[in-house]
């Protein structure tokens, strides 16, 4: 543990733990809310992996782009989605970010570069190339950072877009968020070779194991590989260790893992760990704690009066959208 | 002048990457080998390995990067060899492609164009033979093409590009050799409305794509007999062109289908399915299909021209259609 942290260090610390507790806070809210009916279908939540969102997102600028999975409240908050637009997204109202016509696994928002939200595995992966091939085609000094599971190792799409990437040497960092579990496959079950950053070494892209569980190693990773990627480098691959301390999904009741063992992540608690390092600084006291989790208490309260005052779209619009309405 | 489809297609891509500098075009074999069909041949020596840019052999993720292509402003042309291939990336064009713009609330449209071969005729057996577009056409959100003219195989391409949705061109494997006169100022074509290629008043015979030059053939033939067939070229198989479709049926009464995918769940039974919603009153007999038998398509040359709509089979079913009313 680092204590002799200086100013700025402090405040980066302070930043990060803030955006995790963001995200916490809201997927805290989105289990009530799911649990009061108020959200439905498909619901995944991040809490225990928000490190990961945090520290990568903190490495991006504004007009960056990010790709991301149907566990991506967090990725879509912390990109600048307001948790307004957010959470009126998944009760389905106009006022979401796609007019809930995506709900909670297809958040997306043009205004920051978010592109979803996609619940086919590893189906983000060639749009993220694609979007890095646009980037670099037009010398925009955009990078394109893609977040998918380590279950989507082992589809073709991710090979194919490794692949891609590294042979036409593309802006893009591909980010693993390994959680050990595809749904309820153990990654030792599903893969014959269970180091994924050797995958994408094979590949010849530098990839990085880190401790996806540490947002400060997080965000270092991250901004080199970010200063790497965005200075002409070609794609890199972070392997993000976590752990997802929630069920898979709302539907799920979690007979393939142990008890003891979520426990034992449990205390390994991201926002804890921080925290605590942040207070053996002896410049975070309790006070800050308490007022900023009030702050975010009070953004995550005011979204839900936002949702709850949101409307459905009048059913005669159903059919918008399936062809632009733009003029030719 | 004198061309070919194939010709007329290099020619409306070479147009196309001139008049835009976000056209590019890719695919498996684009570049140095100058296209399996070789229709984009010569393209990467005008136009460098940035624009014509050659793929691994990876459907799903090409495609996919030409759809993020797309979203980041750019206008991909990606090529696919054959329509069975396009079924490796049939995630990336359904799920995302044909998806984005509706599940992202209207954010999202990408603006993508994939070519690709279809059909049968050429020996090439069950994995290179098949007719799917009408299985594309099944697909809300996008928009799909059929050209089975010179015109349309010079013009369609530009038309689509300048479509903010995602647009899948199909090109008949044996179309590709025709030739034929072509307007020198042949240009951009529309790609909404069917068109008449043969008027006629006794029966409509609605075709695309690659079996539009056997059904000329056999509505000249039935000209012998005495029966005047108008010949109705869809172009567009989604969105589906009912009023020209009607109207044809209402002046002649009579329609055959034809149309080398499938019968069942296929587009000729959307078509007939159409006509009985709309026209039903005005029919003097059932509407007629001529479709590929339902086999994958055989290797043998016999087998295979067996299991493919002909002539022969196209003016029997003019004769079962006119010996009613």
């Amino acid at each position: 543990m680092n204590i002799r942290l200086t100013a700025a260090e402090v405040e980066h610390a302070a930043s990060l733990l803030t955006e995790m507790v963001r995200v916490r806070l809201l997927e805290e809210k989105c289990v009530e809310l799911y649990s009061a009916a108020k959200i439905r279908g498909f619901m995944h939540v991040y809490i225990g992996e928000e490190a990961v969102a945090a520290g990568v997102m903190s490495a991006l600028e504004p007009e960056d782009a990010v790709v991301a999975t149907y566990r991506e409240h967090g990725h879509a908050l912390l990109k600048g989605v307001s948790a307004r637009a957010i959470l009126a997204e998944m009760y389905g109202f106009v006022e979401g970010c796609c007019r809930g016509r995506g709900g909670s696994m297809h958040l997306f928002d043009r205004a920051t570069h978010f592109y979803g939200g996609n619940a086919i595995v590893a189906g983000g992966l060639p749009v993220a190339v694609g979007l890095a091939l646009g980037a670099a085609m037009t010398d925009r000094r955009q990078v394109t950072a893609c977040f998918f599971g380590e279950g989507a190792v082992a589809e073709g799409e991710f090979h194919e877009s490794l692949n891609l990437a590294a042979l036409w040497q593309l802006p893009v960092l591909f980010c693993c968020e390994n959680n050990l579990y595809a749904m309820g496959t153990a990654l030792e079950r599903s893969e014959s070779q269970t180091d994924i950053a050797l995958k994408a070494a094979a590949y010849e892209i530098p990839a990085w194991t880190v401790d996806g569980m540490d947002a400060l190693a997080v965000a270092e990773a991250a901004r080199r590989a970010v200063d790497a990627v965005r200075s002409g480098g070609g794609p890199h691959f972070l392997q993000l260790r976590t752990y997802r301390f929630r069920a898979h999904s709302m539907y799920d009741p979690e007979r393939y893992r142990e008890k003891a063992e979520v426990a034992r992540w449990i205390e390994r608690d991201p926002i804890e760990d921080l925290r605590a390092r942040l207070s053996a600084t002896g410049r975070f006291s309790d006070e800050d704690w308490t007022a900023l989790r009030a702050g975010v208490e009070a953004e995550i309260e005011d979204a839900v009066a936002f949702a709850e005052g949101g409307s459905p779209e009048p059913a005669q619009d159903l059919t918008r959208f399936v062809y632009s309405e733009v003029p030719k | 002048m004198k061309t070919t489809y194939r010709e007329a297609m290099r020619a409306a891509i070479r147009e196309s990457l001139q008049r835009d500098d976000r056209v590019f075009l890719m695919g498996e074999d684009v570049g140095r080998y100058g296209g399996c069909f070789a229709v984009s041949l010569g393209l990467l020596e005008e136009f460098g390995p940035d624009r014509i840019r050659d793929t691994p052999l990876s459907e799903s993720g090409f495609v996919g990067a030409g759809i993020g292509a797309a979203l980041a402003g750019l206008r991909p042309i990606v090529e696919i060899m054959t329509v069975n291939f396009s079924l490796l990336a049939l995630d990336q064009i359904m799920n995302n492609a044909a998806s984005l713009l509706h599940m992202s609330g209207g954010q999202f449209n990408v603006p993508i164009v994939i070519r690709m071969t279809t059909g049968a005729g050429r020996q090439l057996a069950a994995q290179h033979s098949h007719s799917l577009e009408g299985w594309y056409a099944h697909i809300p959100g996008l928009r799909i093409l059929t050209p089975a003219t010179l015109a349309d195989a010079r013009g369609m391409l530009w038309t689509a590009l300048s479509d903010p949705d995602p647009v899948l061109i199909f090109e008949h494997g044996s179309l590709y050799p025709v030739g034929g006169e072509l307007a020198d100022d042949a240009g951009a074509v529309d790609i909404d409305r069917a068109a008449i290629r043969r008027s006629g008043t006794d029966v409509t015979l609605i075709t695309y794509g690659g079996t539009l030059p056997m059904v000329m053939d056999a509505a000249e033939q039935l000209a012998a007999e005495g029966i005047a067939a108008e010949v109705l070229d869809l172009r567009t198989l989604r969105p589906l062109d009912d009023e020209t479709i009607i109207a044809s049926v209402s002046r002649t009464h009579r329609a055959v289908v034809i149309d080398e995918g499938w019968r069942s769940g296929s587009i000729s039974a959307e078509i007939s399915s159409r006509i009985s919603e709309q026209a039903f009153y005005d029919l003097d007999a059932p509407v007629g299909r001529v479709c590929s038998a339902e086999v994958p398509i055989p290797f043998a040359r016999d087998l295979e021209l067996a299991a493919l709509p002909s002539v022969e089979r196209v003016v029997t079913a003019v004769h079962e259609a006119v010996r009613h009313g």
